[in-house]
């Protein structure tokens, strides 16, 4: 699985945090997301695609 | 169907529609009938336009996620909640609700800050400790007690009030004000008292931080203001929407969401003796989408032709997105008249979706967890102190709710 995101998409909903903490962490000052491991293992791919069903601003895509 | 003018001008309903007395949790009958049938139709609204309501979870979802639908209240066909609303747009500045694409996220990345899911998270225990005082407060006083003026007011008031660095001794003052403000059916005289008396208060208030700032969220728009990003009105515009939307929804929220597990015990049971936080979340998810309190629809207004599911929204056209009939969307979740904490509600859009989803459910969440599930361990007994029937409902408001909700135990 490869993630990727849109920064300049984000609107700093904090879902895919609140989905997936092990990949996805917010800037501190404006809560725009980041990215920590863009090839999640196996086990964290079902929050993955929560966190990406989830993002308000449509700003996670992932590819299986 | 016919489309003569005539025709339409009689079929076109009223929105928005009155729920059954019968069922004071349930979205109001016509608007489920509509959407079991289809999911969008025409409306007729107070001023005698007819935009589209949006009633069907996946729709609604679509278009909240479409950059082709503005929320830009000054574009021609825009479907303004009341009177107020239309006869104040030209002199409300832009502000994060009624701005889009660069501009909202340029206004949006000013609120985020306090609201990341890690800070919220480090919130927790002053959430918690609030919310334990209320309830000691509770049990130490008379029977019965009011939820909404003892714990449903207070928890939020006073945490978005630390957040602001709004003095908490000036919450009577800014409730009664943002009260005004959010009546359903506010006339332009009504909504102008209490939208001038707020944003003086916040104008005052940026000035303040911007001489002598501290840590809160004021002062980051009042930093904001001294390096000229944004205007002094523009910054108190922000910071009158984050204290109103900070404080009214979260209480409406957990008056009525106490009282719906109150009506449902084998439900509230589940919660209160669960400790696992995962189901503990989904059960607000679950409560939220249930009550869905937001209940005049969030208004948009196509920019474009937008073809979707067998209609043309035509360019100019207003939008109506309600959330209550698109929670309780059958094909998005079976037996939606049921309130049960164990079905997967994660795809909720009591927070709205898309680009202006609520900028402070991750505060909302956290209260509401800690709330209910605290409550309901401490008085376990907890039981309404009168029929169901008498309990005030608040019909007359933007956010739904009750008035207030006597308990005993």
């Amino acid at each position: 699985m490869k993630v990727t995101v849109d920064q300049d998409k984000c609107v700093s909903s904090g879902q895919c945090v609140l989905n997936a903490a092990e990949i996805f962490d917010q800037r501190d000052d404006d809560g725009v997301v980041v990215l920590l491991n863009e090839n999640p293992p196996p086990p964290q791919a079902e929050n993955a695609r929560k966190a990406a069903a989830a993002c308000p601003a449509l700003a996670i895509d992932i590819e299986e | 169907m016919s489309d003569t003018l005539t025709g339409t001008a009689t079929e076109v309903p009223d929105y928005p529609m009155d729920r059954d007395a019968r069922c004071p949790f349930a979205p109001p009958p016509q608007v489920l009938e509509m959407g079991e049938a289809k999911p969008l139709s025409r409306v007729r609204i107070w001023d005698g336009s007819t935009p589209w309501l949006i009633t069907g979870h996946a729709v609604a979802r679509e278009l909240f996620a479409d950059s082709r639908v503005s929320v830009d209240d000054r574009q021609d066909g825009f479907p303004h909640w009341n009177e107020h609303m239309l006869s104040t747009v030209h002199k409300r500045p832009r502000s994060v609700f009624t701005s889009d694409a660069e501009e909202h996220t340029r206004f949006r990345r000013m609120l985020s800050k306090p609201f990341t899911f890690k800070r919220v998270e480090g919130l927790r225990p002053a959430i918690q400790e609030v919310t334990d005082e209320c309830i000691d407060a509770i049990l130490a006083g008379p029977q019965p007690a009011d939820i909404v003026s003892k714990l449903a007011l207070p928890v939020p008031t006073r945490v978005i009030s630390e957040m602001l660095g709004v003095p908490y001794e000036d919450h009577e003052f800014f409730q009664r004000h943002a009260n005004v403000g959010l009546a359903r059916y506010a006339t332009a005289e009504d909504g102008q008292k209490g939208a001038m008396g707020l944003a003086q208060y916040l104008i005052d208030l940026v000035k303040k931080k911007m001489e002598n700032p501290s840590e809160d969220a004021v002062s980051d728009l009042a930093e904001r203001v001294n390096a000229g990003e944004i205007s002094v009105k523009e910054a108190a515009q922000l910071g009158t929407g984050l204290l109103i939307a900070g404080h009214e929804t979260t209480a409406n929220m957990i008056g009525i969401g106490v009282l719906a597990l109150l009506e449902n015990p084998e439900q509230a049971v589940l919660l209160r003796d669960s400790d696992d936080p995962k189901f503990i979340a989904n059960a607000v998810e679950e409560l939220m989408r249930y009550l869905s309190i937001i209940q005049n629809g969030q208004r948009r207004v196509a920019i474009e032709d937008i073809e979707i599911a067998g209609e043309t929204i035509r360019a100019g056209e207003g939008i109506v997105l309600d959330l209550a009939p698109a929670n309780w969307d059958a094909t998005a979740y079976p037996d939606p008249d049921k309130l049960d904490l164990t079905r997967d509600a994660g795809q909720q859009l009591g927070f709205g979706y898309g680009r202006h989803q609520c900028v402070g459910q991750q505060l909302a969440r956290a209260e509401l967890q800690i709330v209910f599930h605290t409550l309901l361990r401490r008085i376990p007994t907890l039981r309404l102190a009168v029929p169901l029937d008498e309990v005030p409902f608040k019909h007359d408001r933007l956010a739904y709710g009750v008035y207030e909700l006597p308990v005993t135990w």
